[in-house]
């Protein structure tokens, strides 16, 4: 049985380098709609999927948080991205392979990935 | 929804909503009994009475975008569907308890599904909230409770990769030495 012991050793590893991910701003905001719409479309695997990614890719300056029902039902699971100065960027019924997409074109190389936006899937 | 994960996942968010400061969860397998039985208890805000009796009703809700809430309904549904039960009781100051019983081997009870991704996503999403989660297969169990993970922790924060992705493997591990080599329940 694996316990929590271990958590012990990860503190003590981590203790000096902490404050560093707490220093860096967050200026890119990433927002998944997380109600029962959400829930229910598919958004716990994309949400997963972006935080894991951001995570492990080291990507201090995004966060990634959730919401609730924003009234587009039909289109979730949705995906906001914002980023000062720039427009919202509201990507729709997305898939963790497309989130994966999002996270590489558009919060690495700052390229909108216009084909997943809700004005392209709306047209 | 497609796994009572996702349902798990749907309540407890009511309960950080009403600004819980620890939600507990526990699924409990019983295969002789042919039982499951998940409940999800928080010290948030409760609700009044009427609102209780109510909470079952698709068309009543305290979100004002639309005139619909399905998380409780559904989550009913999905209980009774299988021959089980469902309760839902709150005090206003003292919090809620949602309780729901399937029949474990009934033809439309929905596979449980990814519980760990469910209780991940909760712990990393609600960093103010403390969590308690129980898990019981045939008496086998294990626990993960938050509030021991922070005071091992002390200032490292529960979002840190390391923690994350030890709080994963500490998850998976004890699940399936709990089920026993019981797969995709």
């Amino acid at each position: 049985m694996k316990s929590l012991a271990e958590l012990k050793a990860i503190r003590d590893k981590m203790q000096g380098q902490i404050g560093l991910r707490a220093e860096a701003e967050a200026n890119t905001r990433v927002i998944v709609g997380m109600a029962t719409c959400g829930i229910a479309s598919g958004a716990r695997p994309v949400l997963t999927a972006l935080s894991d990614a951001v995570l492990s890719k080291n990507l201090t300056d995004v966060s990634v948080t959730q919401t609730g029902c924003i009234g587009l039902c039909q289109y979730e699971p949705i995906v906001e991205v914002l980023q000062p100065g720039k427009e919202k960027v509201t990507y729709v019924k997305m898939t963790p392979e497309k989130a994966m997409e999002v996270v590489e074109q558009h919060l690495i190389r700052g390229q909108v990935v216009t084909e997943y936006t809700i004005q392209n899937v709306m047209k | 929804m497609t796994e009572l994960s996702l349902h798990v996942l749907d309540i407890a968010e009511n309960s950080t909503k009403a600004k819980a400061s620890l939600v507990t969860v526990s699924v409990s397998i019983d295969t002789k009994a042919d039982r499951l039985a998940i409940t999800i208890i928080d010290d948030g805000c409760g609700m009044t009475e009427e609102q209780v009796a109510h909470v079952t009703d698709p068309f009543f809700t305290t979100r004002t975008t639309r005139k619909v809430g399905l998380g409780v309904p559904f989550f009913k549904m999905a209980a009774e569907a299988t021959g089980g039960q469902f309760s839902i009781t709150s005090a206003v100051g003292i919090g809620t308890t949602v309780c729901a019983e399937f029949g474990f081997s009934h033809i439309d009870r929905m596979p449980l599904g990814d519980m760990n991704a469910t209780i991940r996503q909760l712990i990393l999403m609600h960093q103010d909230c403390d969590f308690l989660y129980t898990y019981e297969y045939d008496g086998r169990s294990f626990a993960l409770d938050t509030r021991e993970v922070r005071e091992l922790l002390g200032d490292v924060p529960l979002d840190t990769p390391e923690v994350s992705e030890y709080l994963k493997q500490y998850l998976s591990e004890n699940e399936s030495e709990a089920n026993q080599g019981q797969n995709n329940i």
